[in-house]
């Protein structure tokens, strides 16, 4: 049976401990975005000796690249890019303290065992429901590369963000689980 | 021999900016209804919260005039122009594009167009990706085909052998299904064009997107095998956002052409559940 843990960030491997896939998650606190283009400029900066444009430890990054804001509003449709292209750089930045990944879709073999090895998760968002998730987002401010546009790297803060957990520290994997449970012959 | 019927390529323009726009706020009331019908037949949990939240995001972004998604896509036009039609005022495809800068800036769509290796923002969504046809009569039919990135990556193209027939098509469509897993958020739709050529069964398994959700099949041959493919799809067990569950896709559309003697061509095209389309005629 899955249950509904409320989460706040920043995040600890003990609190991620818990958690279990199938959980479904209500995520409150910072958060940071980061897609394609964001992810390689990150990583080759820190590989160059430079800080990370956001603290990395405890960080939770939501894989979205948000459309405009309309006129009074914080942010517009704002739900999950599919996760696998940030796969060549998630575990360099897993084993530097980033504890959770939101976005959709699989994850390669080498995020998973960096879950595992350093206690981070992997979130689900619904893919395609971006404007229902834009409701959970309170605020928002682009912190890093204003150039890329929609990929530049916002702080949002999200209250009650509804998500369900995918990859969990102990190995669990929801999109296996989930697709064995209801797959016919 | 009939007079040709004027068109100004300003109303082209026009047109497409404004269904750009209906068509990343709007959910197609077909889809809306596949989407409630799906809930009856979902023995998941989860895929019944996802089917929920999927029909209130439609809701919500329809009240707040809100993009469903914030991959308002590529802009895919489609524009069967009839013979007897005389396009004036200007280039129609710079019409076109016109139309999609001024409808993605109009109603605060996300700008999701790059150069393929810069990967520098061309800023204004364009260039669309426009397919044009000659049909009989004097209208233009347009319709406008925002295409999200994360189904189209999911997209797969065939150049089978012709031994490998009717029973190879099936395989690589379940396959190309299995691959995608979660990525292309699901339920999606499938556009399957089989015969043709490389070039052609692509386009056609776009266009097949177009049709409603659940309108017969004119080919009896691509209506059977429509329903046995959407019968195996939902058998994967992949279910709403991929969390699991027997709603895998809404539909299955087929489209059949002959092909070479040496050919066996299938497209897959991928769909995410936000089918966003919008047409009109002029």
């Amino acid at each position: 049976m899955s249950h509904t843990i409320r989460l706040t960030t920043p995040l600890t491997t003990e609190v991620l401990r818990e958690l279990r896939s199938g959980d479904r998650v209500l995520l409150s606190g910072v958060v940071y975005t980061g897609r394609d283009a964001a992810h390689k400029r990150i990583v080759e900066a820190m590989q160059a000796g430079q800080e990370p444009p956001f603290p990395l430890e405890g960080a939770a990054i939501f894989y979205v690249g948000p459309s405009p804001a309309p006129p009074g509003r914080i942010i517009g449709a704002a739900g999950p890019t599919t996760s696998y292209r940030m796969d060549a750089y998630a575990p360099y930045l897993i084993a530097r303290g980033l504890k959770a990944m939101i976005g959709k879709g699989k994850r390669g073999e080498e995020v998973k065992a960096a879950m595992i090895q350093h206690g981070a998760v992997y979130l689900a968002a619904i893919g395609g429901a971006g404007a229902l998730m834009a409701r959970s987002i309170t605020e928002a401010e682009v912190i890093a590369f204003p150039d890329l546009g929609p990929e530049a790297v916002r702080r949002l803060v999200v209250k009650d963000m509804p998500l369900f957990v995918v990859n969990d520290v102990h190995g669990g994997d929801l999109y296996q689980e989930g697709k064995a449970a209801y797959a016919r012959a | 021999m009939p007079v040709p019927r004027e068109i100004d390529v300003a109303l082209v323009r026009d047109t497409v900016a404004e269904l750009c726009g209906q068509a990343d706020l709007l959910l197609p009331e077909d889809v809306r209804q596949a989407l409630a019908r799906s809930m009856a037949a979902e023995e998941s949990p989860v895929g019944r919260e996802v089917l929920a939240r999927l029909i209130e995001n439609a809701d919500i972004a329809r009240d707040e005039a809100m993009p469903m998604c914030q991959d308002c896509g590529l802009a895919v036009i489609f524009l069967d122009i009839g013979q007897d039609v005389h396009l004036v005022g200007g280039d129609l495809i710079a019409a076109v594009n016109q139309g999609v800068r001024e409808g993605y800036e109009r109603h605060y769509l996300r700008k999701s167009v790059c150069h393929p290796f810069t990967r520098q923002n061309t800023g204004d969504n364009t260039p669309a990706v426009v397919h044009v046809g000659i049909v009989p009569g004097d209208k233009i039919h347009l319709w406008v085909v925002p295409k999200g990135g994360g189904s189209e990556n999911m997209s797969k193209v065939f150049l089978l052998t012709p031994a490998m027939g009717l029973k190879g098509v099936k395989e690589r469509v379940i396959e190309t299904v299995e691959a995608a897993g979660p990525n292309p958020c699901p339920p999606i739709i499938l556009g399957v064009a089989v015969g043709g050529t490389f070039d052609d069964a692509c386009r056609r398994a776009k266009r097949a997107l177009l049709r409603e959700l659940d309108s017969l099949n004119p080919d009896p041959e691509a209506a059977a095998l429509e329903a046995e493919l959407l019968e195996l799809v939902n058998h994967t067990g992949i279910g709403p956002a991929g969390l699991g569950g027997r709603v895998t896709a809404l539909g299955v559309f087929v489209d059949i052409r002959p092909c070479h003697i040496a050919s066996l061509p299938l497209a897959v095209n991928v769909q995410c559940h936000a089918a966003r389309h919008k047409e009109a005629v002029l």
